[in-house]
């Protein structure tokens, strides 16, 4: 693997993308044949060593590593440390769980009411299908956001509209008055804090903190086993995150990208360039808020329940934590970052790791794992601020 | 009301009694209370309505010990004649459905006999009702005043009509001021509800104008409760409080429904009714002609239930018009159950009259709730209003170091059982401790991490969950209580309306002492002049000899003892639990963002807001504190877009950048 | 020639503490104008409320024969407009090559979706080609600019302002930290644009202003005090106690 900058001879007048990132293409072979490899495994539809429970966490994982280059494009090229991408990640959530619920809910309303001597009415339908959502927050009236949430059409628009609307607005505000540095991220991190509380509510229509459940289900094809559903959404997902990391790969190649280094690393400077500073964080900030708000609406299905905890300040935070140690600045360092250290979250914490008897100490790792993260990403903050890509460029400097 | 006159009888005897009281009073040890039953024995094993009074009268000439107790008892029908003797007993549950006896005057166990073997006397609710209120009036007649207040309390919270004459007379006989005038208090709100003749109860009830204590309120709002009626024209003797238009502000179907309950017309069907009816009609897949299929509008359906009406399978529709005509043809309206205009009407204007004072003092109460949130607010950002706003560094450890204060506080209460002591200890312990991790943290991370701020953020963030999580593994999930001592654990009672706990008055008091004790650390000391210097030109500090170093580590360690001391007196308030840290971590710099970063000032009118924003949103949403703090942080977002630089900005070339 | 830059009764005040106090300057196209002055003189505050980074309490900035009030503009609105300036520490974006700085500068369409769709024509490689030979650093073109000498780096900022192609360049200390030869070639270059458009140079440098040859302007507690030729300026005794301390 290449590191994505100009450092070898120099390059013909016009610089073919591709040649100039020869890490794009070595990641498309890795993500191709690594999906390749878990179809092959899968108990849907290959020789059954993965578990469909183990694909669904390599497709979130992969979920995962979109929003992370999403984050390392907004963090580790333009310098805005977001502490709010992981709210688009689950407004992109809620716009498709609404519509999976909903149509769900309705399918098997329609069921039973159709088995009755007349059918049903459609406000009867709707009532019912209200009732049967919205039981738990002690209401059966459908809110005013979930007129169409029998759209796939309509709600697969929310999935980019919210987040995209959301972080217009937001940034707009906040680069407007010139909001930088740790501001900034606190303020994001307020945005992200009301967000999760306005949700937790139960009278603002998304089930407070109930969520939204049984998305794995998938309207029309609820008798499909999962283990061909979770396939489905692995490769969906490896596909978005293909697709996000060349979309990414060519915002930060070019000129743009050489823009928005810039405003990270001298902001006044680039201005007196006579650029718009603000016009590019708000364009960057929105485009990963909208590749969030896809990333979220893939994850979901596969996890099957998204409720307002999961859209918590912390969240954020880990993101931003996952992209550090991954190593800022490089789009597969953030790949590298939120796979391994999701997954090996979910291994240690998940009771997959065995706990270790030390006699007067028993280390259990869902007790402890935490405590290593944290301390394990003090050491990386401090002692390798490039992450585990800067190992990357140690080994392509020996050579 | 016949039996009025007997009462006052009884009350009368009663008064004399009382004022003879100094002369039985020497003989009182001497008259076992038996003694005196015995001498109406009958009278108190058959009581009636008749008798009662003599008893009574026996009793309180005797004023024997234990009287009080006797009435009470002889009420519940827990008194037991012994039919050998015709001596009474006290009785309790024993084994094999027997029957403990306990002596009147001793309380000593006297004997377990069968049930069969003693006779309850069971006096009858008449009786029952007379003994009662000669206990209120022995009580208010107590030479001892707690005694009478006491009683006024219990008549208070069960009024009734019989307490009015004990009341008015015992009230004659006061001597002590404080209860003379609770008791013409009791007497109007008595008077207001109970009095017989109107003039008196208009009386009374002008004397509540004004009044705020909730039991005015109640007594007020009792006379002026409503009943919901119809009538084609209303009653003469009605007082109307309301009429009710139908389709304005009242359903009409609702209305319908309420003369379709009384019978006077037919139900109306509604979805359900009519869908119910179809479902009943269908034959062989059609109903009324229409196939069943099709009936999944409401339009079909009503078409195909016309179809059966008209074949007069079911009773016809009630349209909308027939609503209407039927409904048009009654009046409908709320009534008071009170039937004297003249005592609603001065209730509603006595009610009326408190509103404003009602909301001047409910104000006063708001505020004072957000005085202390503000408190705590202002509490948890201090320390950050220095590392962050003196020091510019940002410490996402922060919340954890207010966990860590109070964990603290929580172990020294385990071993430290005098609260009160523990506390004094677990003040300047936390401080110890939380100033040490502090310095800690500050020469081992932060210091690497002067010139790269964002990645202060990370670092501290990576510190925070692995102490929140180190502090799970040693508390557990569960919650741990801070306890108050009992001098902390009450509340100051203005009125009725406004009460502030006397936790929240001390942590208030703590804040202003913070905010003194810093801004004479900052002005005051030459540790602040040192902090000011280095924070202002490290460079030219050190050359001038101060050990920038060390000031870096001094003020980190102060800006996180004072985190850690706010974490005692705020587990004194709320939950300890290892997250506590991050409810407020957020908060907390908007607090010292909103305030103005880089003054104490700034941190205290930041605090003030956001105290007062989030207790005035929930004035108009109380039920709902988490919209409150949605609408608050958006309220902050907004509010840095206007004034980036928050309330108390510093100006100019130093601010900057 | 007639005035490109018109500044006029601008004060400015921070703290107290009054940076600018009524200064009036203008410069006309083309020129080259040298500002001299003793620190504190609010030379770079000057500067700041041209490029429109400091808001000055009162006065007018007025740009160009359309009248343009600079004030009502935002920083990168003055710089489309054409006021180019290169600041006292060298800031190039050292994690860049000098091509990818250079290209950055390049008078272009600046908005996100022009520059996201942007590729090199053979027009802006020559320009490119041509500022590099200007500015001596063809054969650095693609090296990280953070590797470049301090001298270079001077140039380099000089060569993006050029590329910008703007018709006011604001420069400020370009020779601080240069060796002899390097100030040499930096004031041939500074001539050699001030041949075209208007170039203000702020310095300390008594004999780099003497070779730069040009009409001077001397800044004391926020305005102006005099101005001439340097041998006009330097005879006047008020100056002379400023600088020399009375």
């Amino acid at each position: 693997m290449d590191i994505p900058r100009h450092t070898a001879a120099a390059p013909s007048s016009r610089r073919s993308f591709l040649r100039d990132n020869p890490s794009v293409m070595w990641f498309m072979g890795c993500l191709g044949l690594f999906s390749l490899i878990v179809t092959i495994l899968s108990e849907g539809m290959g020789i059954g060593l993965i578990s469909t429970n183990l694909v669904k966490v390599l497709g979130m994982t992969l979920c995962l590593c979109l929003i992370a280059i999403a984050m390392d494009v907004v963090w580790g090229y333009c310098g805005i440390l977001s502490l709010g991408h992981f709210a688009f990640f689950g407004l992109g959530g809620y716009a498709i769980g609404m519509w999976l619920m909903y149509a769900r809910t309705e399918i098997v309303i329609r069921d039973s009411l159709g088995r009755g001597t007349i059918p049903p009415t459609e406000l009867e339908v709707s009532e019912a299908v209200a009732a049967q959502i919205f039981g738990v927050v002690g209401s059966s009236e459908l809110p005013m956001i979930w007129s169409f949430a029998g759209s796939l059409t309509f709600q697969l628009g929310m999935v980019v509209l919210v987040p995209g609307l959301l972080a217009l607005v937001f940034g707009w505000l906040a680069f407007r008055s010139r909001v930088t540095g740790v501001y900034l991220s606190i303020l994001t991190q307020a945005m992200t804090l009301a967000l999760s509380l306005y949700l937790f509510q139960n009278d603002t229509g998304l089930r407070g903190n109930n969520g939204l459940s049984g998305l794995q289900n998938v309207p029309g094809f609820l008798s499909t086993p999962q283990a061909i559903i979770s396939i489905w959404f692995f490769w969906a997902s490896a596909f978005a995150l293909g697709a996000g990391y060349l979309l990414f790969a060519w915002l930060v190649s070019g000129k743009f990208g050489s823009v928005i280094r810039a405003i990270r690393d001298n902001e006044a400077r680039v201005r007196f360039l006579g650029y718009n500073v603000e016009g590019y964080k708000l364009f960057v900030f929105t485009v990963t808020a909208i590749v969030s708000g896809i990333a979220g609406a893939l994850y979901y299905p596969q996890a099957g329940i998204i409720n307002p905890a999961e859209i918590a300040p912390i969240a954020s935070i880990y993101l931003a934590v996952w992209v550090a140690i991954g190593g800022r600045g490089r789009l597969y360092g953030a790949v590298i970052g939120a796979a391994s250290v999701s997954l090996l979250s979910s291994w240690l914490t998940g009771g997959g790791a065995p706990n270790i008897d030390l006699g007067f100490y028993r280390v259990v790792w869902t007790d402890w794992w935490l405590v290593l993260l944290g301390l394990g990403f003090v050491l990386v903050t401090l002692f390798f601020p490039k992450g585990i890509g800067g190992l990357f460029d140690y080994l392509v400097r020996k050579q | 009301m016949l039996r009025l006159p007997r009462f006052v009888t009884l009350v009368a005897c009663l008064m004399i009694c009382a004022m003879l009281r100094p002369a039985p009073l020497a003989a009182q040890a001497d008259t076992p209370l038996q003694d005196v039953l015995q001498a109406v024995q009958p009278l108190v094993a058959s009581p009636s309505r008749a008798t009662v009074p003599q008893v009574l009268a026996a009793l309180l000439d005797a004023d024997a010990p234990g009287t009080v107790d006797f009435l009470r008892a002889w009420a519940e029908r827990e008194v037991h004649e012994r039919p050998d003797d015709g001596l009474f007993f006290y009785a309790r549950d024993g084994a094999d459905r027997n029957l403990i006896l306990i002596d009147i005057d001793t309380g000593e166990v006297a004997g377990d006999v069968s049930s069969r073997d003693v006779n309850q006397i069971r006096p009858n609710a008449g009786v029952r009702r007379e003994i009662n209120a000669a206990l209120v009036s022995f009580e208010l007649l107590n030479p001892n005043p707690d005694r009478r207040m006491a009683a006024l309390a219990a008549i208070a919270r069960s009024p009734d009509a019989d307490q009015i004459p004990a009341l008015e007379s015992a009230l004659a006989a006061e001597e002590e001021a404080r209860i003379a005038l609770r008791m013409e208090r009791l007497l109007d709100l008595l008077n207001a509800r109970f009095a017989t003749d109107s003039a008196t109860r208009v009386d009374a009830i002008e004397g509540l104008r004004g009044d705020i204590s909730t039991e005015a309120r109640r007594a007020l709002n009792q006379i002026l409760q409503t009943r919901a009626d119809f009538a084609p024209d209303i009653p003469e003797d009605t007082n109307v409080a309301r009429i009710r238009t139908p389709g304005e502000d009242m359903d009409l179907i609702a209305a319908y429904a309420t003369l379709s309950d009384a019978g006077l017309v037919p139900p109306r069907q509604g979805r359900n009714a009519i869908r119910d009816a179809l479902r009943l009609n269908a034959v062989s897949g059609e109903v009324g002609g229409i196939p069943v299929h099709r009936l999944d509008t409401d339009e079909m359906r009503r078409t195909a239930y016309r179809a059966l009406q008209d074949a007069g399978t079911v009773p016809p529709l009630v349209t909308q018009a027939d609503m209407e005509a039927r409904v048009a043809e009654y009046i409908f309206f709320d009534a008071y159950l009170e039937p004297d205009a003249a005592v609603t009407d001065a209730a509603r204007d006595a009610l009326d009259s408190t509103r404003t004072a009602i909301s001047l003092w409910q104000f006063l109460g708001i505020s004072l709730d957000a005085l202390s949130l503000a408190s705590i607010f202002f509490l948890a950002a201090i320390g950050l209003a220095i590392t962050f706003g003196v020091m510019r560094v940002i410490n996402m450890a922060h919340g954890e170091f207010i966990m860590m204060g109070a964990y603290t506080g929580y172990v020294v209460q385990t071993v430290i059982p005098n609260l009160t002591t523990s506390l004094v200890v677990a003040f300047p312990l936390a401080f110890a401790v939380t100033f040490g991790a502090g310095v800690a943290m500050e020469r081992l991370v932060i210091r690497h991490l002067y010139t790269r701020p964002l990645e202060t953020l990370l670092a501290t963030f990576g510190i925070s969950i692995a102490l929140q999580q180190l502090a799970k593994n040693i508390f557990g999930t569960q919650a741990r209580p801070l306890t108050s001592p009992d001098w902390l654990a009450g509340a100051i009672q203005v009125n009725d309306v406004v009460s502030v706990a006397s936790i929240r008055v001390a942590i208030f008091a703590m804040a202003l002492a913070f905010l003194l004790l810093l801004l004479f650390i900052l002005n005051r000391t030459r540790l602040g002049l040192e902090v000011r210097a280095v924070t202002q030109n490290p460079g030219m500090a050190a050359s001038m000899g101060i050990n920038p170093d060390r000031i870096n580590m001094l003020t980190f360690g102060l800006g996180s003892g004072i985190a850690g001391v706010a974490g005692v007196a705020i587990g004194l308030v709320a939950q300890v639990t290892s997250e506590m840290g991050a409810n407020y971590i957020v908060q907390s710099f908007m607090t010292v963002v909103v305030g103005g970063v880089g003054s104490v000032f700034g941190t205290l009118a930041g605090a003030t807001l956001i105290g007062a924003l989030q207790k005035g949103i929930e004035w108009f949403n109380p039920a709902n504190t988490l919209a409150a703090q949605t609408y608050m942080v958006l309220f902050i977002i907004l509010f840095i877009q206007f004034r980036p630089k928050g309330i108390v900005a510093l100006k100019g070339r130093a601010a900057g950048d | 020639m007639s005035a490109l830059l018109e500044v006029s009764g601008v004060s400015v005040t921070f703290d107290g503490f009054r940076a600018i106090n009524n200064l009036s300057i203008s410069i006309g196209e083309p020129e080259l104008r040298a500002v001299i002055g003793p620190n504190g003189a609010g030379k770079t505050t000057f500067m700041d409320i041209v490029t429109g980074k400091t808001r000055p309490d009162e006065g007018r900035v007025i740009w160009g024969a359309q009248s343009v009030d600079l004030l009502k503009l935002s920083e990168s609105d003055i710089a489309k407009i054409g006021i180019g300036r290169k600041f006292q520490k060298p800031t190039v974006f050292e994690d860049q090559s000098v091509r990818d700085n250079l290209a950055m500068a390049l008078k272009n369409r600046r908005g996100p979706l022009s520059v996201l769709m942007w590729k090199a024509s053979a027009q802006d490689n020559t320009r490119i080609l041509e500022l590099a030979t200007e500015i001596g650093l063809t054969d650095r073109l693609e090296h990280r600019a953070g590797d470049l000498s301090h001298g270079q780096k001077q140039w380099l900022e000089i060569g993006m302002l050029l590329a910008q192609d703007p018709r006011l360049l604001l420069v400020d200390e370009p020779a601080a930290g240069m060796t002899p030869s390097e100030r040499e070639h930096t004031t041939n270059l500074l001539k050699r644009a001030a041949s075209t458009r208007a170039v203000m140079v702020i310095e300390h440098d008594m004999e780099f202003i003497r070779r730069l040859d040009c009409r001077v302007t001397v800044l004391h507690e926020g305005s102006v005090l005099a101005e001439g030729s340097l041998d006009h300026v330097t005879r006047n005794q008020q100056v002379i106690d400023v600088y020399l301390g009375r």
